[in-house]
């Protein structure tokens, strides 16, 4: 691990304040990525700001029938909550398909969102990275893919975003609430809060430097049944090869994500209304235009029995 | 094993020491016959003063930032009960208890548990006075090189209070109804801990042995 000095933030205009205005500085909550990534001098800030004292750990009813959840909140303490199991049960059903319960312990909202990749090649340093080392090149195309991205991806990067949460929170139409380093405030549609990595694989959000975020909110609950499936290798404690969220109505009609395809929660509004049509005629619009390698071209055949198989359960 | 351990350690500590002595003195010889490596500034983060609150004692460390508290427990409180496997996370093997919650303590800084209760395998029991959950794994054979077995216990005995609690897990079919005491349960809850030895079946046997329910 790279030297770095720490301390405790004891308000938020200090954290982001210092966050901007030291060089390398960063947050640390959780740490369950970002310690993992130091030791492996892929992270190195110089300076962490640890923002577990600032009391952003809270559930609460928002102003118009929807729960706001403080960035601190545990990954573990979201998925228990009485409320998201009731209203929200894609988002329990995802945070409760990843990592382990040590980790879900310590992880937090916020971070959850903010994670890195898990692509072998970002965490191996003797291999070229462009999302790690900007304009080095990319080791997956071409090499081992048989986890990566297959829509959205570009000549520079097929990362994919590891979070199962994230998934359910892009199906919730959530909303991130952050402040600024000048103490302004705004909110950000989780749908503009990840990026496409086109050839700036390594900005990976639309976040400013030293932008905090401070809670997700998540609008009134939308009913229906609230599916999570999430393919891997192994049954527990793996990351996805691929994941479906999907919210089906009594109807037919209804919404769906996709994770493990794309270097963001995947979610094609437009596609939504052929849900009723089945899943081929969903997939199809959902994975549009994909691009995908010789190791993981099985994942567009895996989304469509999947996505049926998550159809079936909602209609039984 | 209590006589051994200590002199077992001795002996790796010394003779890891020793070979680190010898491939420094070496390296050093090349870097100055070759003349490649130009003197680099070293940048020491300031050390921070803490106090841990460990098995119910209280220990004021100087530490560096960069120190996990897996490493302040082992090297620097001696509490070697907590193991180093992966130190990435992905093993269990440094699982311990803070606040009541377990974790792995090797994704964490020391600097950032001040003012936590720590509890590690060595709060939990001792050999005269075992805790439920260690004599369940002796009984049932819960462990075969004993390597992940601290790191097993220590996420076992707070996974059931996990279930006590309430807390879902990613079997649990019903969300809105309190999760059961059942096998299915305890192997998902449990998968944060990788047994390379597979004495995975013991460990369940272990487990619902001290739930006293036939699961």
């Amino acid at each position: 691990m790279k030297a770095f000095n720490y301390e405790r933030a004891t308000s938020l205009a200090e954290a982001v304040a210092k966050v901007s205005h030291i060089k390398g500085a960063k947050f640390i909550a959780g740490g369950t990525n970002l310690v993992d990534l130091m030791k492996l001098q892929i992270e190195t800030p110089t300076h962490l700001i640890d923002i577990n004292d600032l009391g952003l750990n809270k559930i609460e009813a928002s102003a118009d029938g929807g729960l706001r959840i403080g960035a601190l909140v545990r990954n573990s303490d979201l998925a228990a909550n009485q409320q998201v199991r009731r209203d929200y049960a894609v988002l329990s059903r995802a945070l409760l398909a990843g990592a382990s319960g040590q980790l879900r312990n310590q992880a937090t909202t916020a971070g959850n969102l903010l994670q890195r990749t898990r692509c072998p090649y970002f965490y191996d340093t003797n291999m070229p990275c462009n999302k790690r080392e900007p304009n080095s090149g990319c080791s997956a195309i071409g090499g081992y893919s048989r986890l990566h991205a297959i829509v959205g991806v570009s000549n520079s990067c097929i990362a994919t975003h590891p979070s199962d949460m994230a998934i359910a929170m892009r199906l919730l139409d959530a909303t991130v609430e952050t402040v600024r380093p000048n103490g302004s405030t705004r909110t950000i549609p989780i749908a503009e809060l990840h990026r496409l990595p086109e050839n700036t694989p390594h900005i990976e959000h639309t976040l400013e430097a030293g932008e905090l975020i401070t809670a997700v909110t998540l609008p009134k609950p939308v009913g229906g049944t609230h599916l999570y499936r999430k393919v891997r290798d192994r049954a527990s404690y793996a990351f996805a090869l691929i994941s479906v969220a999907a919210i089906v109505q009594r109807d037919g009609t209804g919404r769906v994500a996709v994770g493990g395809v794309a270097h963001k929660p995947w979610r094609v509004e437009a596609a939504e209304r052929d849900m009723p049509r089945g899943a081929k005629a969903l997939t199809a619009g959902i994975l549009a235009n994909a691009r995908i390698t010789h190791d993981n071209a099985f994942k567009v055949l895996l989304v469509e029995r999947t996505i049926a198989s998550v159809l079936n359960e909602a209609k039984a | 094993m209590t006589t051994f351990d200590p002199s077992r350690r001795k002996f790796i500590q010394t003779t890891a020491a020793s070979t680190c002595a010898v491939i420094t003195a070496k390296l050093t010889t090349e870097a100055e016959a070759k003349s490649v490596l130009q003197p680099k500034q070293v940048v020491e983060p300031a050390k921070i003063n803490i106090l841990l609150r460990v098995n119910g004692s209280e220990h004021q460390l100087m530490v560096d930032p960069r120190m996990t508290l897996l490493d302040a427990l082992r090297e620097r409180l001696q509490l070697t009960g907590s193991k180093k496997g992966c130190d990435q996370g992905q093993c269990g093997a440094c699982t311990i208890i803070v606040d009541g919650r377990r974790i792995v303590s090797c994704l964490t800084l020391a600097v950032m548990q001040e003012g936590h209760e720590i509890t590690t395998i060595e709060g939990l029991g001792t050999p005269t006075n075992l805790h439920p959950m260690q004599a369940a794994f002796i009984k049932h054979d819960g462990y075969q090189c004993g390597f992940c077995t601290p790191g097993q216990i220590c996420s076992a005995v707070a996974m059931l209070d996990e279930v006590k609690a309430g807390m879902p897990s990613h079997v649990t079919r019903d969300l809105n109804r309190s999760p059961e005491m059942t096998a299915i349960e305890f192997r998902e809850r449990m998968s944060g801990n990788i047994c390379r030895c597979g004495a995975y079946s013991n460990i369940q046997d272990a487990i619902v042995e001290v739930v006293g329910e036939r699961v």
